[in-house]
């Protein structure tokens, strides 16, 4: 389509001469309303087309490059202030202060339910750091040549960090969980960087805690050429948006982020002058989204002050038919089958459900989510926080209610599972899984050395008792937005049987009701029917007597 | 001797069947909204509910103009008089085919206990349930505008709910109380009724040249 339209424009510019029934002709070759569609999904082909750099003709990329650190330094040729704003972002540290909570959080600092922690486990988590070589501790934040442009900006597809080495270009090849992967031509890649794309930005956030959509249920490879009915925004047959389209970067810094969020954005579109860097729904579809009747227009704008978007309008996790991991429970790790061998088992998806490794998981797809209030300042319960190891520990935790005006009802993947604790110290212990390293898990199914290790490495305390403890994780949904017409209907929520069933402080209509004057008012009707047929019957009654008579 | 009168003007009776058919629309469709059962759909049966309480509220301003111009409110003026005949009639005469102590005029088209149950709907029913309709409805649309809270409006405006539909209920049951099953209903629906005509009419409280024609 976009080529017989485009064909279809340089006919008509090039060649005027032609009577009006040829372009009538051309119109109908070229299928108009196809030819919309296509105009409409233009931006996309643009980020190629508006450059006003062709990185091909650039001298310093030309030849071939030996390193990663190699590329960057000819990037910051010309892109001087580059690595410095990268270096200002979270995508850079991993490390993240939270303004209202003053709590020190990032992945560098936080404990999740997955593999939870980066520390001392850095070869294997950072190689998803947009940086080279960060080992351990001793990694130099400040050398900006150590930044990656390439995981970012690289439009071949071919740039390929190796799994296992810190984020260190591949070199060599290796096969991982059944691919092929191929060190790039880094010289290639150099002069083929463009703006990120959602398979760029997918290689990491589509693959976090252990395989494709196994973290977020919201993000995973089913957004790559996603259907229409799968998310409206990403979908080529929708508006064809990626990721940056909202997540709008201004110097590296991008809008959006799990700690901080925008739970009720009341600025809107704004007015120009005002900000363009944010990641709510609001920032482009307005204060008043909804159109339609005056009363079904304004009954769902004014929803949208207590609801978030997401909560209606994107019913369900994990939608387009990768699962989500809901369940870990590491407990169960470190089984041997009778050949002191490790176990293996995989659902009909071939998804893990045990691993020596890994212990017990479970999956979901296609699930309703949880529904919370929520204000947007997500708190951790950070590895120096006391826990009680007798309730389900969140490992993150918000506040809000229907009288906050910050917060509005939000849906949310809850993750729960098992994870060790210093059983003395009553904390949350980080555990050393991956590395060569005589104490990770992962080669000796041992946690005391694991978690002893990962604690020194933290510089935390460690009693040296393990114990496991029930825990669960807050994901925010807001990917994957569904059509309109599948977003929730009133009667979910407005029902007896409502999906919002555990919110309370605020009265719901058809959820909610006062017992008593149910009570009061059916049994008023049911006594006046009563009076009614026994002052009717005996009217029959007698009626029919003196009739008789 | 028997007479036939005009008992209700067209505009009286436009106005009583516009109001059933919207009170029985709105007791149905509201219902729903509490969650009671379900038969439009949630979003339909808001929009027909909402729908009904515009039109009703535009049929209430003229009703009320109607009988404050006509002074037809004085329909409504309570009174004892009569009413321990008229609840002895129904609970014991109306089994013997005893005529009904009252007979309607132009003037005094209600019965005193009928009378008593229409005031009280309209000055204390009707009142609660519009004025809680119009929170609910503004809570609705304008979220903080009113400082009651759902809690406190919505159980209020359910209560009424349930008075209007008592109340509907025991007035269908009443309609049919007349010489005829059906005498009430056909008075209703043409204007006219056949009364006797009293040397001495029981309930004539006032007379009936103190009020308008309402024609």
């Amino acid at each position: 389509m976009l080529s017989s339209t485009m064909r279809f424009r340089s006919e008509r510019d090039g060649y005027a001469r032609y009577s009006p029934s040829v372009v009538i002709v051309a119109l109908w070759v070229a299928n108009l309303p196809g030819a919309i569609e296509t105009a409409r999904a233009e931006p996309e082909s643009a980020h190629e087309t508006t450059s006003t750099a062709n990185h091909r003709e650039f001298e310093e990329l030309q030849g071939s490059f030996e390193s990663g650190p190699q590329v960057t330094q000819a990037c910051l040729e010309c892109h001087t202030e580059a690595a410095k704003q990268v270096q200002d972002t979270v995508h850079w540290t991993w490390s993240f202060e939270h303004p209202d909570t003053g709590q020190q959080l990032g992945k560098r600092h936080v404990v999740n339910s997955f593999c939870s922690n980066v520390r001392a486990n850095e070869p294997r988590c950072t190689s998803c750091h947009n940086g080279y070589g960060w080992d351990d501790a001793s990694f130099d934040f400040a050398d900006e040549t150590l930044v990656d442009c390439l995981s970012c900006h690289d439009t071949t597809g071919t740039y390929t960090k190796a799994p296992k080495r810190a984020g260190r270009v591949l070199e060599e090849k290796v096969r991982v969980h059944g691919k092929t992967l191929k060190p790039p031509n880094l010289g290639h890649v150099a002069r083929n960087v463009g703006a990120p794309s959602i398979e760029t930005c997918g290689s990491c956030h589509f693959n976090g805690g252990g395989g494709d959509g196994s973290k977020h249920g919201d993000l995973d490879s089913s957004l790559l050429d996603a259907p229409y009915e799968l998310s409206v925004h990403m979908s080529p047959e929708g508006a064809g948006m990626g990721c940056s389209d909202c997540h709008v970067t201004r110097g590296h810094d991008m809008a959006g982020g799990r700690y901080d969020m925008t739970a009720r954005d009341q600025i809107g579109t704004g007015h120009p002058g005002h900000r363009r860097a944010a990641a709510t729904c609001e920032s482009c579809h307005g204060l008043q989204p909804h159109d339609g009747s005056f009363y079904i227009a304004t009954t769902l704008n004014q929803h949208s002050d207590r609801v978030a978007c997401q909560t209606c309008h994107i019913p369900k996790i994990a939608r387009g038919g990768v699962s989500t991991k809901t369940f870990w429970d590491w407990s169960k790790a470190g089984r041997l089958d009778e050949g002191g061998r490790p176990i293996h088992e995989k659902n009909e998806n071939g998804r893990t459900t045990y691993w020596s490794r890994w212990g017990e998981i479970r999956w979901d797809e296609n699930y309703r989510p949880s529904y919370a209030w929520f204000d947007g300042d997500v708190r951790y319960t950070l590895p120096t926080d006391r826990i009680d190891p007798n309730e389900v520990v969140p490992i993150n935790f918000f506040s809000g209610d229907h009288d906050d005006p910050d917060a509005r009802i939000w849906p949310f993947k809850i993750m729960r599972g098992r994870q060790p604790y210093d059983a003395e110290r009553q904390r949350l212990a980080m555990m050393h899984l991956f590395g060569d390293g005589g104490t990770a898990y992962w080669k000796n199914l041992e946690w005391k050395p694991a978690i002893e290790a990962a604690m020194e490495a933290a510089d935390l305390p460690f009693s040296g008792k393990v114990g496991f403890v029930d825990t669960k994780m807050y994901w925010a949904v807001t990917h994957m937005v569904a059509p309109a017409d599948q977003a929730l209907s009133c009667k979910s929520c407005h029902s007896k049987s409502s999906v919002l069933s555990e919110l309370g402080g605020f009265y719901m209509p058809a959820r909610d009701a006062h017992g008593l004057i149910d009570l009061i008012g059916r049994l008023a009707l049911a006594a006046v029917a009563l009076a009614v047929l026994v002052h009717g019957g005996l009217r029959i009654r007698y009626h029919l007597g003196r009739r008789r008579r | 001797m028997k007479r036939r009168i005009r008992l209700f003007s067209r505009f009286e009776r436009l106005w009583h069947w516009s109001q059933a058919f919207l009170i029985i629309g709105m007791l149905i469709t509201g219902f729903e909204l509490h969650g009671t059962y379900t038969l439009l759909g949630y979003r339909t049966a808001a929009e027909v509910h909402v729908a009904c309480a515009v039109a009703l509220m535009t049929v209430w301003v003229f009703a009320i103009f109607w009988h404050i111009i006509t002074g037809e409110w004085r329909q409504y003026i309570p009174t004892t008089r009569k009413l321990n005949a008229i609840i002895y009639f129904y609970t014991r005469g109306i089994f013997r085919g005893d005529p009904h102590p009252f007979r309607p005029t132009r003037g005094r088209k209600h019965n005193p206990l009928q009378l008593l149950a229409y005031l009280v709907f309209n000055t204390v029913v009707s009142p609660t349930i519009w004025i809680t309709g119009l929170l609910y409805l503004s809570i609705q649309l304008a979220d903080s505008m009113i400082p009651i809270p759902l809690s406190v409006v919505a159980p209020i405006h359910v209560a009424a709910a349930y008075a209007t539909a008592t109340f509907l209920l025991a007035h269908v049951y009443m309609i049919t109380t007349g010489r005829s099953v059906f005498q009430h209903l056909k008075a209703m629906i043409t204007g006219f009724k056949t009364v006797e005509v009293d040397p001495e009419p029981v309930a004539d409280a006032l007379p009936e040249r103190t009020l308008g024609t309402g024609r």
